[in-house]
């Protein structure tokens, strides 16, 4: 009791971010789950959609930003991207479920301010894929501007952790350390024994528990907060998410969660989610994918730009992720691809990066769509979004108008390090033409030399 | 009539999922279709007739020969193939298997290393990227400073000389002064200290290239009298460029390397292309007062500094071509070469202009690589390389609907579309 008020000095920080009011008059609304409302007025208060309609009046002190002639979509959601934390991976040992990349957040990040130029409201900082059972991940919203990490942390999110199946963990785990896992056998057996071993750890507690209740004497089990992390999964308290890209694997993974009682889950990348689209739709995963990556490994050689469409017209709720810093900026773009390769509508293509994403993220309620009630985090295009010629001129997040194209500046860092040279160039990838390694491996590459050459 | 609707129907199935992969040559003319030429403007209903692998005629006027094979192309648009500028098409199949990597020898100075030599014409990633339009594109190795060089090649055929589209470049990775990425993590000195052995071996090697040169001219003209000279071959395929009879492809992208290039450039009087130039804008009178051309890209890829406004690189070909640099542009890419339209896309939404754009994937690349002749544009005369869309090819939903390379009628299908068709409606299904 005499601790309680430190719950008042913490809560507030906790609960309370910034938030904004906002006038967008007169724009094409893409509300993506209740159809396209032309010529619509979206009214903002305190961070919320407060009112969609025509003929809606600013009150008083509220900005009004004219959308006519433009198009106003819900932020993009990226379910998949290492972008504003520091550190990607723990690749010290095939399990590392008690590590979190929100431990790592880095809101100086600029890759964060260039996926908030391109629309981009919400990420999902995923740990690596070295190792079978990664380390938790942290959902972020862009509040760009605001330096401390727990502001950018997206408040009530449920807690989501990183699996990783196929080459990756082999190649970090078994052919790098020589130890389990260095085939899909042995990654089947690594999740298998840390389940079974968690489940065990979850009894032994309630054992305890139950003892303790009736007042009996009973040695305390010892605390393990790897164990501890991996029986919150089977208590549904985690969403998975794991990276993945044969079709046996994902397969192998879906039947072990069917055999511990997990139901959700997300399969990243899921390459050849595309040949077993039924069964990922008779499960209820999630699929997250790239638009158009095919060759980049072995085990994705064999997949096609057409996953997308061939997955959601099996009934797999389905997003496309990025997983790179670059392609963050053009999810809009990258969603347009779904049309071109095997058809979808607006809609369907534009669910890919909102909606979608959001429900595998757990953040659906919240964000995803433009309806009365959910957060006011918008993106405002000069175009429709989903032609190539579209550029985001806003995008506001609880809202407060957080990038504007026409104030943005040359130099929008909010932190610049003293120790850094000026002027210095710094080619990414994309400069040297391997703009197709996952970003998944950072932190344990650079010890790895194909990717660096 | 059923014999005729099923003699239709066997005709269709013929074509194209029987039809022989690398296409079929022929008559054909693509009739009431909308005509880019990009040379000549728009001609907004005409025909194109294709013989023997060339464009025979092009015109609103022009009637279809009685042995062509009529395409309709109403609502439809031609558009001359897609040049990509820079790639590793063919070098290399999966990126991660050293095995399918062929784009890199050992050796600094190898400029008689040919990338020809190791295209698979073969490659799963060929019919991926033509459907998008794109037909032609140059290939490079990589690796060292002079690692080798690079081919022209279009994307139809079956052994590499077929694919030969001509051009040849010796590739120069320009002495950099940038960070190579985000994991170098080099001081300062050290950079600096690792450009300039750089540069000093660039100027030894350029100085014995120019010796042998002078050696094997004089032994050309009178062979008799003197010695055999010493075979070097790196100093051989050297010697064409320092004669200007081969550009140099020089691979320079920060600012000051720039500058430093184009000075090194005009002292040794060297026929050079500038390949990436990624911070171009930041020096783009310089370039244009030198005349050098250009070939940038990715478009689609993160400024070189964090201080930079965000859409810098999407900018950068556009602030080239207004300070008047010729600009070509290019991907950088191997599997998604596909992706060269919405490159072009991206540099003409952010200043650059459609029309410019189009034209830096199609005549400015010919132009730059000496196959204006053949490549580039709709005209008569030129190469049948070019393909008929529903739309503006860089628009994302388009969808290139025929595709013709070297007059070759390519099926519209690779290995992407097969694994759709067989796994939209999977059989069986949940339950065998």
């Amino acid at each position: 009791m005499r601790y309680l008020f430190l719950l008042f000095l913490f809560a507030p920080a906790a609960l309370a971010q910034p938030t904004g009011d906002l006038l967008i008059r007169g724009a094409t609304v893409l509300t993506v789950t209740n159809g396209t409302l032309d010529n619509a007025d979206v009214l903002v208060r305190d961070g919320k959609i407060a009112e969609i309609g025509e003929g809606l009046d600013a009150p008083r002190g509220v900005r009004t930003v004219d959308g006519s002639g433009r198009y106003l979509m819900p932020g993009i959601v990226d379910a998949h991207s290492h972008i504003g934390i520091s550190s990607v991976n723990e690749a010290t040992n095939p399990i590392t479920a008690e590590v979190w990349t929100g431990d790592v957040l880095n809101p100086l990040d600029i890759r964060l301010y260039r996926a908030l130029a391109g629309g981009v409201t919400s990420s999902h900082a995923m740990h690596g894929s070295a190792n079978v059972i990664g380390g938790q991940n942290e959902t972020l919203k862009h509040r760009w501007g605001l330096t401390d990490p727990e502001a950018w942390r997206f408040e009530g999110a449920p807690r989501t952790i990183k699996f990783a199946l196929g080459e990756n963990p082999t190649r970090v785990h078994g052919r790098g350390r020589g130890i389990r896992p260095a085939s899909r056998m042995g990654v089947e057996m690594i999740v298998r024994d840390a389940f079974t071993e968690a489940r065990r750890y979850r009894e032994r507690q309630n054992e305890y528990e139950a003892a303790r209740d009736e007042g009996r004497r009973m040695t305390p089990p010892p605390y393990d907060l790897r164990l501890e992390t991996l029986a919150d999964i089977l208590d549904g308290e985690i969403l998975v998410h794991t990276h993945s890209y044969r079709s046996d694997e994902i397969l192998m993974l879906m039947e072990i969660l069917e055999d511990f009682g997990v139901d959700r889950v997300t399969f990243q990348h899921v390459n050849e989610g595309f040949k077993i689209a039924p069964e990922l739709a008779a499960f209820g995963a999630g699929a997250s994918i790239f638009s158009d990556w095919y060759a980049y490994k072995f085990e994705v050689y064999y997949s096609t730009a057409y996953n997308a469409a061939i997955l959601t017209r099996n009934g797999v709720r389905t997003s496309i992720n990025s997983d790179s810093a670059e392609l963050i900026r053009h999810l809009y773009h990258e969603a347009a691809k779904a049309q071109k390769y095997g058809g979808l509508s607006d809609d369907e293509a534009l669910a890919l990066i909102t909606i979608n994403p959001a429900w595998q993220l757990g953040i659906d309620d919240r964000v995803g769509s433009i309806e009365v009630g959910k957060d006011a985090d918008l993106v405002l295009f000069d175009e429709h979004p989903l032609s190539v010629y579209a550029i985001p001129q806003l995008t506001v997040v609880d809202g407060i108008v957080r990038f504007d194209r026409a104030q943005d500046a040359d130099d929008m860092r909010v932190f610049v390090d003293p120790e850094q040279i000026v002027d210095e160039a710094t080619l990414n990838e994309h400069h040297r033409g391997h703009s197709h390694d996952e970003s998944c491996l950072q932190d344990v590459a650079t010890q790895d030399a194909w990717w660096l050459q | 009539m059923t014999l005729l609707l099923s003699l239709l129907l066997l005709a269709l199935s013929i074509f194209p999922t029987d039809a022989p992969d690398e296409g079929q040559r022929g008559t054909f003319a693509i009739t009431n279709a909308r005509i880019e030429t990009v040379t000549n403007g728009v001609i907004e209903r005409g025909t194109v007739v294709i013989r023997d692998g060339l464009i025979e005629s092009v015109g609103a006027d022009v009637q279809p020969p009685a042995d062509a094979e009529v395409i309709d192309g109403t609502g439809l648009t031609v558009y001359p193939g897609m040049i990509d500028g820079g790639t590793r098409l063919g070098l290399q199949e999966i990126g991660s298997l050293p095995e399918t990597r062929d784009f890199r020898e050992i050796g600094e100075v190898t400029p008689h290393m040919q990338a020809l030599t190791a295209i698979n014409p073969a490659s799963t990633l060929i019919p991926i990227t033509r459907l998008s339009g794109v037909t032609t594109v140059l290939t490079l190795p990589d690796g060292g400073m002079m690692p080798g060089t690079a081919a022209l090649i279009n994307l139809q055929g079956y052994t590499p000389n077929q694919l030969d589209a001509g051009f040849r470049g010796v590739v120069l990775d320009f002495p950099s002064s940038a960070r190579r990425g985000w994991w170098d993590r080099r001081k300062p000195e050290e950079i600096e200290k690792q450009a300039k052995e750089a540069m000093d071996k660039l100027n030894d090697t350029w100085d014995e290239a120019l010796l042998f040169a002078r050696i094997d001219s004089a032994y050309q003209v009178a062979p008799d009298p003197k010695p055999t000279p010493e075979y070097v071959p790196e100093m051989e395929a050297l010697a064409g460029v320092v004669r200007r009879e081969v550009p140099l492809l020089i691979e320079v992208d920060a600012a000051k390397d720039i500058t430093a290039a184009i000075g090194w450039v005009q002292e040794k009087n060297v026929r050079a292309i500038f390949t990436g130039v990624a911070e171009g804008w930041r020096v783009a009178d310089e370039l244009a007062d030198a005349g050098i051309p250009v070939i940038t890209g990715p478009v689609l890829s993160l400024p070189t500094r964090n201080s930079d406004r965000y859409d810098r690189a999407y900018a950068n070909p556009g602030l080239m071509r207004d300070a008047g640099v010729q600009v070509a542009l290019q991907t950088k890419e191997v599997e998604n070469v596909r992706n060269l339209p919405y490159n072009a896309a991206y540099a003409a939404a952010y200043g650059m202009g459609r029309e410019a754009a189009l034209e830096a994937v199609t005549i400015v690349p010919a132009r730059i690589f000496g196959v204006d002749d053949r490549l580039g544009s709709i005209e008569a005369g030129k190469a049948a390389t070019l393909f008929v869309a529903d739309g503006d090819p860089f628009e994302t939903k388009t969808q290139v609907r025929h595709l013709f390379i070297d007059g070759y009628r390519l099926p519209m299908t690779s290995r992407q579309t097969e694994l759709y068709d067989e796994y939209l409606n999977r059989t069986p299904g949940l339950t065998k």
